[in-house]
C-alpha cells in the first residue's frame, strides 16, 4: 500500500469515524444533553467496560442466530435462485409470490413464530433467515436469466444441455451477482435477529437493550447500540473478504 | 461431391400461427465440403437467422434442410459458431474458453477430466497458429479486441466442426485489425480445409474472403443474387485494390437496396 492508498483507505475513514465521535461529546457537553435523551460517548463507552459481561454473552447470542439464520438463507436462497433462474415458468409462477411474501414487514411475523417454536432463540434464527434470504434468491436469478443468448448459441450448437450451460456459464457467470447479495443479506440477517429479541425473547443484544430501557439505563442501550453498529461492520467486512477471494475476476482492473 | 448443407426451398419464421413473424422465405442453397460462402445483405434481413436455421438451433417451417444427407432436427454438433461479440468468459483464462466446447461434446467431454493437458496443449497449438503465442494464460479482459476475436474463432473450431458459422464477427473491429483478421480467417480456411459460412453487411469483406457471395433481400429474408467470386487463392490484401475485385463489390452493392 502506497502513501495516497494508505490515506484514503485507513487514515480517511479511521478520522470520519473519530471526529463524529469527538463532535457527539463536544455537543453532549456544551449543551448539557441529559444522560436520558442522549448520553456522550465517554459515558458509553464507561457503560461497555462496566457491563461487558452481559453485553459480550448477550452480543455473542445474537451473534450466533444471525449467522445460522444466514447460512439458512444462504443455502436456500442459493437453490431457489437457481430454481427461479432455470425456467422462465418458475421464474414467472414464482416471483410474484417472493415480492409478496417479502413485502410483509417481518417484525409482524415474529409473534407468529414465537406462538410456533416459544420464547427462545428459533424466532430469532427464523426472522433472520426471512429477512435475507430474498436478496440472495433475486441476485442469483437475475444473474442466470441475463446470460447472453449468443453465449448459449454457441453452447446448444454443440448439443449442450440446460444443464451444462447453467453450469459452465449460468452459475459461474451469477456467482459476482451471488456474494454481492450476501452482503446485503448479513446485515439483514442481522436486523432480523434483533428485531425478534426485541419483539420477544430472553437473550439476546435486542433484549438486554428492551430490559435497559425498561429501567431506564439509556447508556447501556446506547452501549447495545454501538455494539449492533461494529458488529455490523465486521460481518460486512466478511463477506465482502469472501467475494474479493472469489469473484476477483469481476473486480478487474480496480486492483490487478 | 454431395453438398455438405442443402437448403431446398427453406422458411423459417419466428412464432407460431397468424402472429408468426416470417424471418427466411423461399432460400434454396448448397455448401460444398469446405467451401466458403458469405451472406450479404442489408441489416434485419435474416442473415443471422439463416444461420441459426442450419446449425439447428431454429426449425424450418417449410421446405427441406439438409446436413451432411441427413434432414436437421435439432442442433447439430457438428458446427462451430462465433459472433461479433466474443463472449469469452471473463473467469477463464484464454486457453480455458477455447476448451469450453470440448467439455460439451462427446466423445471429449468424457476424456477433458483425465486428458486436460493433451487437450490443453491442442488449445494453446491453435491458439499460437492465430497469432497468440504468450496470450493463452491472460484473461479475455487482458486482450485487445481483436485478439478476443481470435480467441473466439479458436473456440469455434477445438472441436473440428464441419461447418464453422461466423456471424459478423469483425464487425466491432477497427479496419486495420479487421483487415488482419481477414488473413487470419483466410489462412485458417486454407489450412483446415473447414467449410465456412460468414454472416457479414461488409461487401468488401465478403468478395475477399468468399468463394460464392450470396445476397439477400430486406426481410423476409430471400436470395436475391448468388455470385461465385473467381478471384484466384491465394488472395493477397493487394487483391481489394484490382479493378475485377472492385467490380464484384460494385454488382453485389447494387443488389442491395436503399437510397445511394
Amino acid at each position: 500500500m502506497d502513501r495516497d492508498e494508505f490515506m484514503v483507505k485507513v487514515v480517511s475513514p479511521a478520522a470520519f469515524t473519530i471526529g463524529l465521535f469527538v463532535i457527539w461529546e463536544l455537543a453532549c457537553r456544551v449543551f448539557s444533553i441529559p444522560l436520558t435523551i442522549l448520553p456522550a460517548p465517554s459515558v458509553i463507552f464507561a457503560a461497555l467496560i462496566e457491563f461487558r459481561a452481559p453485553i459480550i454473552s448477550n452480543s455473542w447470542v445474537t451473534l450466533w442466530t444471525t449467522l445460522v439464520g444466514f447460512a439458512l438463507a444462504t443455502v436456500f436462497g442459493l437453490l431457489m435462485g437457481i430454481a427461479v433462474g432455470w425456467h422462465k415458468a418458475i421464474y414467472a409462477g414464482v416471483y410474484p409470490l417472493l415480492v409478496g411474501f417479502n413485502s410483509i414487514p417481518k417484525v409482524a411475523v415474529v409473534p407468529v413464530l414465537i406462538l410456533w417454536f416459544g420464547l427462545g432463540e428459533i424466532p430469532a434464527i427464523l426472522t433472520a433467515f426471512l429477512i435475507s434470504f430474498f436478496p440472495i434468491v433475486v441476485n442469483v436469478a437475475t444473474g442466470l436469466a441475463t446470460t447472453e443468448p449468443e453465449l448459449e448459441d454457441v453452447l446448444r450448437a454443440l448439443g449442450a444441455s440446460k444443464l451444462d450451460i447453467m453450469r459452465k456459464v449460468g452459475i459461474p457467470r451469477s456467482l459476482p451477482y451471488f456474494f454481492g447479495s450476501l452482503k446485503v443479506a448479513i446485515t439483514l440477517a442481522f436486523v432480523g435477529a434483533v428485531v425478534s429479541e426485541t419483539v420477544g425473547a430472553n437473550k439476546g443484544i435486542g433484549k438486554l437493550m428492551l430490559d435497559a430501557q425498561a429501567a431506564f439505563q439509556v447508556q447501556i442501550v446506547f452501549a447495545g447500540l454501538l455494539v449492533l453498529a461494529v458488529l455490523g461492520i465486521l460481518l460486512y467486512i466478511c463477506t465482502a473478504l469472501i467475494e474479493k477471494r472469489f469473484t476477483g475476476w469481476a473486480f478487474r482492473g480496480q486492483n490487478r | 461431391m454431395d453438398p455438405l448443407v442443402v437448403l431446398n426451398n427453406v422458411s423459417m419464421a419466428y412464432g407460431k400461427g397468424a402472429s408468426a413473424v416470417p424471418a427466411i422465405e423461399d432460400v434454396s442453397l448448397d455448401i460444398e465440403p469446405g467451401e466458403f460462402i458469405a451472406v450479404v445483405g442489408p441489416s434485419g434481413c435474416g442473415k443471422s437467422s439463416l444461420m441459426k436455421l442450419i446449425s439447428g438451433l431454429h426449425p424450418v417451417s417449410k421446405g427441406e434442410l439438409k446436413v451432411k444427407g441427413e434432414t436437421v432436427t435439432r442442433p447439430l454438433k457438428s458446427v462451430g459458431m462465433a459472433f461479433q461479440n466474443s463472449n469469452l468468459l471473463p473467469w477463464r483464462t484464454c486457453v480455458d474458453n477455447v476448451l469450453l466446447p470440448l467439455e460439451i461434446v462427446p466423445p471429449h467431454r468424457q476424456r477433458i477430466g483425465s486428458h486436460r493437458a493433451e487437450y490443453k496443449q491442442k488449445a494453446v497449438d491453435l491458439l499460437n497458429s492465430v497469432g497468440l503465442t504468450g496470450f493463452t494464460d491472460k484473461f479475455p479482459w487482458q486482450l485487445s479486441g481483436g485478439m478476443q476475436q481470435r480467441a473466439s474463432i479458436c473456440r469455434a473450431l477445438i472441436h473440428e466442426p464441419e461447418v464453422l458459422m461466423l456471424d459478423e464477427p469483425f464487425g466491432a473491429l477497427d479496419a486495420f485489425t479487421r483487415e488482419e483478421l481477414w488473413c487470419a480467417l483466410r489462412d485458417i480456411h486454407a489450412a483446415r480445409g473447414v467449410t465456412v459460412m460468414l454472416v457479414t453487411h461488409d461487401l468488401r469483406e465478403a468478395v475477399f474472403l468468399a468463394d460464392t457471395v450470396y445476397v439477400m433481400s430486406n426481410r423476409p429474408g430471400r436470395i436475391v443474387k448468388k455470385r461465385r467470386v473467381t478471384i484466384p487463392r491465394p488472395r493477397d490484401l493487394e487483391v481489394t485494390y484490382t479493378a475485377e475485385f472492385q467490380d464484384v463489390v460494385h454488382e453485389l452493392r447494387s443488389m442491395i437496396g436503399g437510397k445511394h
